[in-house]
């Protein structure tokens, strides 16, 4: 620990001296979150070694299609994304909200108390540190802040991985939020592995990365070694097979709210609610009011909900989305569209989860394409008319 | 030149905490039809008022059973007491019409934007009501009776179902025997002791005595109702955006985090529930939005 640690410089921590980096968070009060193998998945969980974590894995995705493959070598970050995004850290899935009481003709209400032991995030993706971006957007800088999500992103400590590799279902490069990690993290690594050595580059981002690096055994990292995390990045966007053509996204699902694809979608689309699930950036919720046996107490619960479900837009006479076609609208409009009005960024942060876990493949990249190469019925009608004054 | 502000109104600074109802006790439950019914409430701290501007709702929650946004009805100078008027359409409103008075429920609230009611000053004011939509209206009645000589016209034309349906039977009556309000009332089907006007609410509008030119129009009931009406105000020469208009969805929040109240890039809780015309126009054209 002779060594004085500078922002400017990036480091090389050995992957035998990794578990310092978790010790250390654990040991200054994070609880330490990262991946780890679940169910036959990478699960982002509670961890506290090394062993922890899915090492020698990774993960083949493509459209409704997920699993595990032995890799062939020692990786700790060889996959590409976990199923669930970190949302469920920070927005869990299911919060009370508060509990009543009954008692002299009224009632009391006590909110719950915000509990939060601060977070530490390992491994959180380019992408993923942009939908945590976005979702600081909605839930911290809009008219209202959201306590539960303040709570748990307060303190939160964020240690970015770059992609190594690109997953098949991955088109980040194609919305501008990676491969490589730039902005939004406390400190970024970059796992370099062949048979030879095995290493992390590290980049540090915050004070308070800093001085985590400070309690390291880190060297200070040569000039081939420090042009890692772009050379290895670059490569990976290079793998990427998918993409989003964002040119003038935003009029293009305006204009094209009527449009045949939509019911061709709806003959695929199951209503499952799966890409809402898994999105990172999906944010909303419902509300369940219970009481006890004996009806005295009652409390209010807050879920994660979809747009797909019939009951999401219930008013009084009916949902006013009945069909299957208008609620995907609803969803992929609000996601690569409405959303740019509502926020001032794209819901979509290229992670391809919907595409993984849409369990008839549908594919929003493809989707959105097919409604560029056909004509709405708004333009297709102006065509005609133009036609007939001709 | 008429030209309506947005007003945003409430915001994280004035609520301590918008998820948490507040307790309030029921003074006086008044049938209004056999479907609805108006609510007076009293916040259980005596010195509380409850201010708020015409075209606000609140979050109500009945112990144990449910929460539902609805529209306030009352008197805006008059903030010792909270009014709403709601129709029986779910569980919420079912058990929110068997309260007695003494009876509790909580309020979250107020939300969202108003009515123009101050950009509507030195103008001609049409009030367009289709059915329960008149509750959210009444406020604005209350604003403009009570500054009269700030305002030009006022005329109010109401449609609803039947003869049986009308809202605030008495206060209109009593609002129609004034020299400086007009009440056109129409509804779906009368009955043998009905000699007013009978179809939509709409066919109103070309007759009724308003200047169009200095006109601003606030309109609420259903959304085809609403589509419609601005095109026929425009016909009269009503400008796009001297009318507004008041939204309805699925809430659970209030406060644009639940994200069920989107129409189109719109969160009809926050951004609304008062929108003005331009701000709706292309989106309501549309099925399912």
């Amino acid at each position: 620990m002779t060594l004085n640690i500078s922002s400017n410089t990036k480091y090389v921590l050995e992957s035998a001296d990794f578990q310092q980096l978790i010790d250390v968070l654990v040991d200054m009060g994070y609880r330490v979150i990262g991946p780890t193998l679940d169910h036959n998945a990478v699960t982002y969980d509670d961890i506290t070694s090394v062993t922890d974590l899915p090492i020698g894995w990774t993960d083949e995705q493509n459209a409704a299609t997920y699993r595990l493959i032995s890799r062939a070598d020692e990786a700790f970050f060889g996959y590409v994304i976990a199923p669930q995004s970190w949302k469920k850290f920070l927005y869990p899935s299911q919060v009370r909200l508060w509990q009543a009481t009954l008692a002299n003709g009224s009632f009391e209400v006590a909110p719950e108390p915000e509990k939060s032991q601060p977070m530490a995030f390992i491994g959180v993706r380019a992408c993923e540190l942009h939908a945590i971006a976005i979702q600081d957007k909605i839930f911290l800088e809009g008219d209202y802040v959201d306590p539960t999500y303040h709570a748990n992103r307060e303190n939160l400590f964020m240690v970015a991985v770059n992609c190594g590799q690109a997953g098949g279902t991955c088109f980040c490069t194609s919305v501008n939020t990676g491969p490589k990690v730039e902005t939004g993290y406390d400190l970024a690594l970059t796992e370099v592995i062949d048979p030879e050595t095995h290493y992390f580059v590290v980049e540090i981002g915050t004070e308070r990365g800093r001085q985590v690096v400070e309690q390291l055994s880190v060297r200070a990292a040569d000039k081939r070694e420090a042009k890692l995390p772009k050379s290895i990045t670059d490569q990976t966007a290079t793998q990427m097979k998918r993409y989003l053509n964002t040119d003038g996204i935003k009029e293009l699902l305006y204009a094209n709210f009527e449009n045949a694809r939509w019911d061709d979608i709806a003959q695929r689309c199951l209503a499952c609610t799966n890409c809402t699930m898994v999105c990172p950036t999906c944010f909303c919720t419902t509300v369940e009011d219970m009481t006890d046996l004996t009806g005295q107490q009652a409390e209010r619960t807050r879920k994660w909900d979809s747009c797909f479900t019939m009951d999401f837009s219930y008013i009084h006479g009916g949902s006013v989305r009945y069909t299957s076609k208008s609620r995907y609208r609803q969803w992929m409009t609000h996601k690569l569209a409405t959303w740019i009005d509502q926020f001032g960024t794209l819901g979509c942060v290229g992670c391809g989860r919907c595409i993984t876990w849409c369990p008839a493949g549908i594919d929003i990249t493809a989707e959105l394409e097919a409604i560029r190469q056909t004509k709405g019925t708004a333009e297709a009608k102006k065509e005609v008319s133009n036609e007939n004054v001709g | 030149m008429i030209n309506l502000t947005k007003t945003p109104l409430m915001t994280q600074k004035q609520l301590a905490n918008p998820m948490q109802p507040e307790p309030f006790r029921v003074k006086r439950v008044m049938k209004e039809s056999y479907d609805t019914f108006t609510l007076e409430l009293e916040p259980i701290a005596s010195e509380r008022l409850f201010t708020f501007v015409p075209g606000q709702f609140n979050m109500l929650y009945i112990f144990g059973v449910g929460e539902i946004p609805v529209s306030i009805s009352g008197d805006p100078n008059q903030p010792a007491m909270l009014v709403h008027t709601t129709r029986i359409v779910g569980s919420v409103t079912k058990a929110m019409s068997k309260l007695k008075a003494g009876d509790v429920l909580g309020v979250r609230g107020p939300f969202g934007t108003g009515w123009p009611v101050s950009d509507a000053e030195g103008c001609d004011v049409i009030l367009v009501a289709g059915g329960i939509g008149l509750a959210p209206l009444r406020p604005v009645l209350y604003q403009t009776l009570a500054h009269r000589d700030r305002y030009g016209k006022i005329v109010l034309l109401y449609g609803t179902r039947s003869p049986e349906d009308i809202l605030f039977r008495k206060e209109l009556e009593k609002w129609r025997a004034r020299f400086d309000l007009e009440i056109f009332v129409t509804v779906d089907y009368g009955d043998s002791d009905w000699h007013g006007n009978v179809g939509v609410v709409t066919k109103l509008i070309p007759k009724a005595p308003f200047d169009a030119l200095n006109a601003v129009a606030m309109v609420c009931g259903p959304e085809v109702m609403m589509r419609f009406t601005a095109i026929e105000l425009q016909k009269r020469g009503v400008r796009g955006d001297g009318i507004a208009l008041s939204m309805e969805r699925n809430m659970k929040c209030a406060i644009g985090l639940c994200g069920h109240c989107q129409f189109g890039p719109t969160f009809i809780c926050k951004d609304g529930p008062v929108f003005t015309y331009p701000q709706l126009q292309s989106w309501l054209a549309q099925w399912e939005v």
